[in-house]
């Protein structure tokens, strides 16, 4: 199975209240950020690795993995393209740009090209970046390529040997399960995967999806050794025939208001009660 | 002049509540620039959906009647279809709004505005308020495309009330789309509980990691929730420990709420915590530690185990 695994950089989502806006309220600035892998993407990197591993071959995969990132070619997402490689993704493309010039409509454009050279079998994505919470990327890139779109999946599993995919997705009453005819893109929730279950390359048979603590898996030395000598092309929307523009237009960024008020320090459970009572008014 | 049609939600033939935040929403845009409003009904039990919705205001209520479960797939050449005739297509931002208005914003080469929180219509022109980075930023939006495509955040936004006259209904053909045979819906576990809806609640009790298990879940949480009627919720920790089920997650993933009264216990207040529940009125935060982050958003701050402190607070709000 060749998967395809669209990886976004985004300011550290962790610090993400020391972000700032210029003065002018035209861009937001992440200076002293670091640049992160978005998490939503490193869960779906997670688990495009372990739909490719090789249950008879311990570090073994079956399949190819491959990661791209649309962005600034510079060491920031050099980076995060080898990070992916070193956790264990075959190739790296990245497809050079100024992030001034995406939205989700132009990102999933250039992903359809990427989609359509590559020829995947499946893509597997974040549900949303950590930075603009949209939450539309995938299902656009789904819609252009004429693929079903499973947003939110909180398990997948393959079915008919390989042919389907078996995939639970959270809603906000439940959770459906679907079965779904690849090629296909999907999207991952952050219940999906748990890293320490990963062993030797192998996920164990007794592995539990909803017991999550962090991220996707920690890449191994061996394998930041073996990234360093894996490919990344590089290529731009120009040279992938891209024209699309912008269909969105921010006009103005603001740091949301603070929280009025101080944190009043309550002695016990009555006083608490009587603050919410007498006070607030709220019990 | 904008004129707009709303995407009802629908949850086992009934209208949910989420649809009629879309409702108020497209009623400002609408009012804003002059246009008109339409209502969608769409899915099983559409027909009794759409009769539901006559009392809004609408000009009209479509009703398309798709049976088999939702995909993506099989509701978005139809309300694509529809919103041809519209010039900004609304849902609630809710896992349902939010998987199917980016299909139907591609089938229109719409752009989309996911989330907002809040709609401009100054001089006309329309724009749109939305949180971004985990709610640490607010971006002002404007959609370039002919048409727009908007998506809904519950919690700003008040349920629409009934405003009397009648609505006339209009069915309308279901559009087939090849993608929708791909996927085959299975079936889905629908989570029912007696408390009030997390979204809508004016009371709001959370737990986290620090309460240990399930049983401490219902033994100490479950108890101060049934006494202030109020809904329960969780941090992702609570949840990925398996103590409660997802749905109750609070947060940038999961649910976004804006109560009057939220008490977080034992949760510290990771960002992305925060990014689900500091638009509530009045947040109190016990927990050991002072130093949490839940601090800086808590109006009162119960420095105390929790293990000794929430029983004694269930008893006192029972003698109120």
């Amino acid at each position: 199975m060749k998967i395809l695994v669209p990886i976004k950089r985004v300011a550290d989502p962790d610090n993400a209240s020391k972000l700032k806006v210029s003065g002018d309220g035209k861009a937001v600035t992440s200076e002293g950020l670091e640049w992160k892998m978005n998490p939503f993407d490193d869960w779906a990197l997670e688990a495009a690795l372990r739909l490719t591993e090789d249950a008879a071959k311990k570090n073994a995969r079956v399949g190819e993995v491959v990661v791209v990132s649309i962005a600034p070619n510079d060491e920031h997402t050099q980076r995060i393209i080898r990070e992916g490689l070193a956790k264990g993704a075959e190739r790296g493309i990245l497809v050079e740009t100024d992030e001034g010039k995406l939205d989700a409509g132009v990102v999933s454009s250039i992903l359809k090209a990427v989609a359509d050279k590559e020829t995947p079998d499946l893509v597997v994505m974040g549900k949303q970046a950590a930075d603009g919470d949209s939450n539309v990327a995938g299902t656009r890139l789904a819609e252009s390529l004429g693929w079903p779109i499973i947003n939110y999946a909180m398990r997948i599993k393959t079915a008919d040997d390989g042919k389907t995919l078996e995939v639970q997705r959270e809603l906000d009453t439940g959770v459906a399960t679907v079965k779904v005819t690849g090629p296909a893109v999907v999207t991952t929730s952050d219940r999906i995967l748990h890293p320490q279950s990963v062993q030797n390359g192998v996920t164990p048979d007794d592995f539990e999806y909803a017991k999550l603590e962090v991220g996707g898996r920690y890449a191994s030395l061996k394998g930041i050794m073996q990234a360093k000598k894996k490919p990344i092309e590089q290529t731009s929307p120009s040279a992938l025939g891209i024209e699309a523009q912008k269909t969105l237009n921010y006009t103005n960024f603001e740091l949301p208001p603070a929280r009025s008020g101080e944190t009043t320090f309550v002695e016990d459970v009555a006083d608490l009660v009587d603050k919410l009572h007498n006070t607030a008014k709220v019990i | 002049m904008a004129n707009v049609l709303v995407v009802a939600e629908l949850l086992e033939g009934k209208v949910r509540k989420t649809t009629l935040t879309a409702v108020t929403a497209a009623k400002q845009i609408a009012e804003g620039t002059g246009g008109g409003l339409d209502i969608l009904s769409i899915g099983e039990g559409a027909g009794g959906a759409a009769e539901e919705l006559t009392g809004y205001g609408a000009g009209k209520v479509l009703k398309a009647e798709i049976g088999g479960g939702y995909t993506c797939e099989k509701y978005a050449a139809t309300v694509a279809e529809a919103g041809k005739g519209y010039d900004v297509v609304v849902a609630c931002a809710s896992a349902f709004g939010k998987d199917l208005l980016p299909r139907v914003a591609a089938k229109l080469d719409a752009g989309v505005a996911s989330d907002i929180s809040a709609v401009h219509t100054d001089g006309g022109k329309l724009s749109y308020t939305r949180p971004m980075y985990a709610g640490n930023v607010s971006g002002t939006v404007e959609i370039l495309s002919d048409k727009q495509v908007v998506t809904v955040r519950q919690s700003e936004f008040d349920a629409a009330e009934p405003s009397g006259g009648a609505s006339p209904v209009e069915e309308i053909p279901v559009q087939s789309d090849p993608a929708a045979d791909k996927v085959e819906f299975l079936g889905v576990e629908v989570v029912k509980s007696e408390r009030p809806d997390l979204s809508e609640a004016d009371v709001v009790v959370a737990g986290g990691r620090a309460l240990k298990s399930a049983e401490n879940f219902t033994g100490i949480i479950e108890p101060l929730v049934d006494a202030l009627g109020a809904a329960m919720g969780a941090s992702r920790a609570a949840c990925d420990a398996g103590y409660v089920l997802p749905e109750l997650q609070i947060g940038q993933t999961g649910k976004v709420v804006a109560p009057k009264l939220y008490i977080a216990i034992g949760i510290s207040g990771a960002i992305q915590h925060l990014a689900g529940m500091k638009g509530s009125k009045t947040i109190v935060a016990i927990n050991k530690d002072k130093e949490a982050p839940i601090a800086q958003v808590a109006d009162y701050f119960l420095a105390a185990d929790l293990f000794d402190t929430v029983p004694e607070l269930t008893d006192a709000v029972k003698k109120l």
